[in-house]
């Protein structure tokens, strides 16, 4: 089965695409603005659905490579003059070589006690970037104004981060479909069924779990770079907030974890509202409630979230809706 | 039939876009109702709520008093309206820049002021600059903001390096023999800015740091701190804002910290200080601007300047009247910021981006909240290089109530400087 | 330097007790249930606000006030365990983690519209004591006794009443509970509403000195956690222990480094004793 022949791997490929290209036709700061939020949520949850969804091990402290990744990628950007795309990569490939080595011995721990240690891995490095001098200690970094003039001026490098973003989603996507539907990728899944068995059966599960959890560390690191990039400063307290990462946990639960359409819908939903609430004098403080009376709802009525209850529901549909 | 249904329905859908499209209203049209929009977030909740509804009331303000007076006058005899724009940030950065984007594309706004605080003022000039409008900044004294290269954001506050060095010129008056100073800060852009200059000019003049550490911002329990201060320091430095540093102050009592001074940043002025008790008395705070100011036309005159808007009465009066609360310095500052818009635009003759700029970088002028002028040079544009600090301290009045006194500089003094009492 | 640990010491282990009460709360929960109550930090913030509109709004007595609030923290228990927590008891652990952190989004949600984010204050200084080279706020001391009343209590609750000893029983083996005839169901229920009422009552301790916002419970759940860790999960007595050592720990850490060195420390130890030693550093193998 090859995956371009596939209508569930083109549909999420095709939404973003068509978007993106809208969003860069039209050439509207508003239309930008709210897309870069919307796919930097739809990167977040994704990435975090390769090890939520597939192999069951709920990391709640996934920001900590958004985070750590975006530092690094911003600290080369705007202390060592690195482009745009050579930061951005520098920071994935940071997050994911932290993921491959914290991955081995955390991933050991099963269940609630792995929840709890990516916490404490989110604050310990918290703690540790507002104490580490290079990358400017409590206060953080920040890009100095002229540095926007090799992208043609501030308004064209905020284009230019948001073309970025629109692609590294597109990969996300995509490999988030290449490895469901991989040998590699139905290891995972036999992992999350029953990871004892999984290993009996031949799955070699530290090693399939480390490399599920660098991948889903990649990109956050990318996008960690683009979005600090686009704000012109980092700090310890915006990099490593935990409640994003929560938020895209309910972005992956609401859409339905384990499909690739899932967090995508998920995270469109959940930010498209949140930012409807936040707006609305009623709602502005409310919003975190309402989010988490519609999670509270889906976890105990609808455990396989929006897209896996049309799956479950409509056969039928399952080769389109991946 | 069915077919044929969906396609009416399909093009109808299409026609409607297409009409919705041609048939929005330009944006030169708007601009001829004369009204400029001031587009600004405010900390109405969250850890800076206090000094930012001060700030937020003393640009309202100015916002009523210009539209009372029929606007800014340009020198062709048009007026221009103001109206003010504002969300609330919740004293969070994250919210600053989503809504700064939001009321710049949305609302439309054609000049900004900063919110309160050097680090969420810093996220929004960020966006400022990006989107080509003119921000002015009031409670933002972090000088980091100003040498990032931004050319369109002006400073309305003494910055961050001038904001507490005179307390050591102080304490040198109060105790020519002192010479431990144990500093504690919030690890903020703001404080960080300010103890390293103090620190660099405390050891330029001959004083020991003994202490030199930082809290997290929204620390609650200081007794860390506390108990690494040693034994026999003459003076205690530093804080933060206005929740973290009154509970600092307060701390530093029930743990009987004996020194001869305590100065702290951004919660002693505030008029709310004295809420603390018996905690606040003796402690010094740097201002911006006092009620007990000598600002006056005559003073201007003297220094070669120009004098412009209210008195520092009339300002203190209305405020009185308007807010029923005695104005602070935040309150000055967000007035202020309002009025070197007034001004500017009033020179430029319009609320043009570059020519309001031109104006303001030529400013320098009096005002009731002192002088005011901006650098230029493309490494610090837009820092403030006119204004001065003084500094209060809070001592008793005849019936033993905190009192608010001006004790530094020594020519605008209302009392002078005592030395902490053992506690 | 010793001049410093000394008080340095004191003030972190007075801190200790304090935060021992908060983490038994989630340890009591854990160890009946297997569930990590992730509502814990909104609970403590309720507790700071009960404690605090109490004695603003109608001038009652904090210490007394917290009484009430501890009614309040095990209605409220009642309220999450029935809503949220009863009908995913048995499903995967992401169910109850994202149950309770949604109960968490609620209450912070709910409580910003009510309370906004603004820092609260409960002005009732007692003075200071000073023994020796210490000067101890009276506020913590008293603090302090209330914990070692309330770790007592729960230790005479827990051991010598009846459903005390059922909720031990269940902890140790629900089927087995069930046979003996014991009603899981409302023992568990039990279990949760002490664990809240626990977290409330601190958070109303807590507020008697510091400052609080509604978001004010997160760094003392985080804490718990670490304290939970350390004394061992699921063993409501040790925590009391584990806060002793965090506490004593924060005492410790800033005589020789920075004082913004301690989370760093804190949670870097926290993996460690995970990885290391999951059942925690004073649990039973």
């Amino acid at each position: 089965m090859q995956a371009w022949r596939q209508a569930g791997f083109w549909l999420p490929l095709m939404i973003v695409f068509l978007w993106g290209l809208a969003v860069l036709l039209i050439r509207q700061d508003t239309a930008r603005e709210t897309a870069f939020t919307l796919l930097m949520c739809v990167g977040l949850a994704s990435s975090l659905n390769i090890l939520l969804g597939y192999t069951g091990y709920v990391s709640f402290g996934h920001i900590v490579f958004f985070g750590l990744g975006g530092y690094t990628g911003f600290y080369f950007l705007s202390q060592h003059n690195w482009s745009l795309l050579a930061s951005s990569l520098a920071g994935g490939v940071l997050s994911a070589g932290l993921a491959g080595l914290v991955g081995l011995a955390v991933l050991r721990l099963r269940g609630a006690y792995f929840a709890l240690a990516t916490i404490g891995i989110n604050e310990a490095a918290r703690a540790f970037v507002s104490n580490f001098e290079p990358f400017g200690g409590a206060t953080g970094l920040f890009v100095n104004f002229s540095a926007y003039e090799q992208y043609g001026g501030a308004g064209p490098a905020l284009w230019t981060a948001f073309t970025f973003l629109w692609v590294s989603t597109l990969a996300v996507l995509a490999t988030s479909f290449l490895v469901k539907h991989s040998r590699f990728g139905l290891g995972l899944m036999a992992i999350r069924e029953d990871e004892d068995a999984a290993m009996v059966m031949g799955v070699k599960a530290p090693q399939a779990k480390t490399i599920a959890y660098v991948i889903s560390a990649f990109f956050p690191g990318i996008i960690g770079t683009l979005y600090f990039f686009k704000n012109g400063n980092v700090e310890p307290g915006d990099a490593f907030q935990l409640h994003m990462s929560i938020e895209s946990l309910v972005m992956v639960m609401l859409g339905g974890q384990g499909t690739v359409l899932g967090p995508m819908v998920g995270a469109i939903t959940y930010q498209g509202l949140r930012g409807y609430l936040l707006t609305s004098p009623i709602f502005k403080s409310l919003h975190l409630a309402v989010a988490g009376l519609i999670l509270l709802l889906i976890v105990l009525f609808v455990p396989a979230g929006a897209v896996g209850w049309v799956r479950g529901r409509f056969p039928r549909w399952r080769r389109v809706l991946e | 039939m069915k077919r044929k249904s969906l396609f009416l329905i399909f093009g109808l859908a299409v026609l409607g876009l297409v009409l919705a499209l041609f048939t929005q209203p330009s944006p030169s049209a708007a601009a001829e109702t004369k009204t400029v929009v001031i587009a600004f977030t405010a900390s109405q909740t969250g850890k800076l709520n206090v000094e930012g509804m001060r700030q937020i009331n003393g640009l309202n303000l100015w916002v009523e008093q210009v539209n009372a007076a029929g606007g800014v006058k340009l020198p062709d005899g048009a007026a221009v309206k103001v109206a003010a724009k504002f969300y609330d940030d919740e004293s969070k950065k994250e919210r600053v820049q989503e809504l700064y984007t939001k009321l710049i594309s949305a609302d439309k706004a054609d000049f900004l002021i900063s919110p309160y605080s050097s680090g969420l003022a810093d996220a929004a000039a960020v966006i400022a600059q990006q989107y080509n409008k003119i921000m002015i900044t009031a409670g933002a004294a972090s000088d980091s903001t100003y040498k990032k290269g931004y050319t369109l954001i002006y400073q309305s506050y003494t910055p961050a390096s001038r904001y507490l060095t005179g307390a050591i010129d102080l304490l040198a008056k109060l105790d020519p023999k002192a010479k431990k100073v144990a500093i504690v800060y919030e690890k903020d852009k703001f404080s960080t800015d300010v103890v390293n200059a103090l620190k660099a000019y405390a050891e330029g003049k001959g004083y020991q740091v003994v202490l030199f550490e930082g809290y997290e911002p929204g620390a609650t329990d200081f007794a860390p701190f506390i108990n690494k201060i040693p034994a026999g320091v003459d003076a205690v430095m530093g804080g933060g804002h206005f929740v973290d540093t009154t509970t600092f102050a307060k701390q530093l009592y029930e743990k009987k910290v004996q020194t001869k001074m305590i100065a702290l940043l951004v919660a002693p002025p505030e008029p709310k200080f004295a809420e603390l008790g018996e905690a606040c008395i003796s402690v010094i705070g740097s201002s911006q601007w006092e009620p007990l100011a000598n600002y006056t036309p005559e003073l201007a005159k003297a220094a070669g300047l120009e004098w412009y808007g209210l008195s520092v009465a009339d300002f203190t009066s209305a405020y009185k009247k308007k807010f029923n609360e005695e104005p602070s310095y935040h309150s000055a500052g967000g007035y202020v910021a309002g009025l070197i818009l007034q001004k500017a635009m009033e020179k430029a003759g319009s609320a043009d981006t570059a020519k309001v700029k031109a104006a303001i970088d030529a400013m320098d002028l009096m005002t009731f909240y002192g002088r005011l002028k901006f650098d230029t040079s493309p490494k610090a544009h837009g820092l403030q290089v006119g204004h001065d600090m003084v500094y209060i301290q809070w001592q008793k009045d005849a019936q033993g109530k905190p009192v608010k006194q001006v004790v530094w500089p020594e020519a605008g003094k209302t009392a002078s400087a005592f030395v902490c009492p053992v506690r | 330097m010793l001049a410093q640990l000394l008080p340095s010491l004191t003030d972190g282990l007075l801190l200790g007790f304090v935060y021992g009460v908060a983490a038994m709360g989630l340890s009591l929960i854990w160890g009946v249930m297997t569930v990590i109550n992730l509502s814990h930090g909104p609970v403590i913030a309720l507790g700071m606000f009960a404690t605090y509109l109490l004695f603003t709004h109608l001038g009652v007595n904090p210490y007394l006030a917290l009484v009430a609030v501890a009614a309040f923290g095990m209605l409220l228990g009642f309220l999450i365990y029935g809503v949220a927590v009863h009908r995913v008891l048995n499903a995967p652990h992401l169910s109850t983690l994202l149950a309770t952190f949604a109960v968490n989004m609620i209450i912070i949600g709910v409580g910003t519209a009510v309370f906004t984010t603004s820092p609260h204050n409960i002005d009732f200084p007692l003075g200071s004591w000073e023994i020796g080279p210490l000067t101890l706020p009276a506020t913590r001391l008293v603090a302090t006794l209330g914990a070692v009343v309330i770790t007592g209590a729960l230790y005479l609750f827990l051991y010598f009443t009846r459903p005390g000893k059922a909720i031990r029983a269940v902890a140790n083996n629900r089927q087995a509970a069930e046979l003996m005839g014991i009603p899981s169901a409302r023992i568990l229920a039990l279990s949760f509403g002490l664990g809240t009422m626990l977290a409330a009552v601190s958070g109303g301790l807590i507020a008697t000195f510091f400052p609080f916002t509604i978001l004010s419970g997160g760094p003392y759940e985080l804490k718990s956690f670490v304290i939970c860790v350390l004394g061992g999960l699921g063993n409501p007595l040790g925590a009391l222990l584990g806060g002793l050592l965090l506490g004593g720990l924060e005492g410790l850490i800033p005589t020789f480094m920075p004082v913004s060195w301690v989370p760093v420390v804190e949670f870097g130890l926290f993996v460690l004793v995970l990885l290391v030693r999951p059942s925690g550093l004073l649990g039973a193998k």
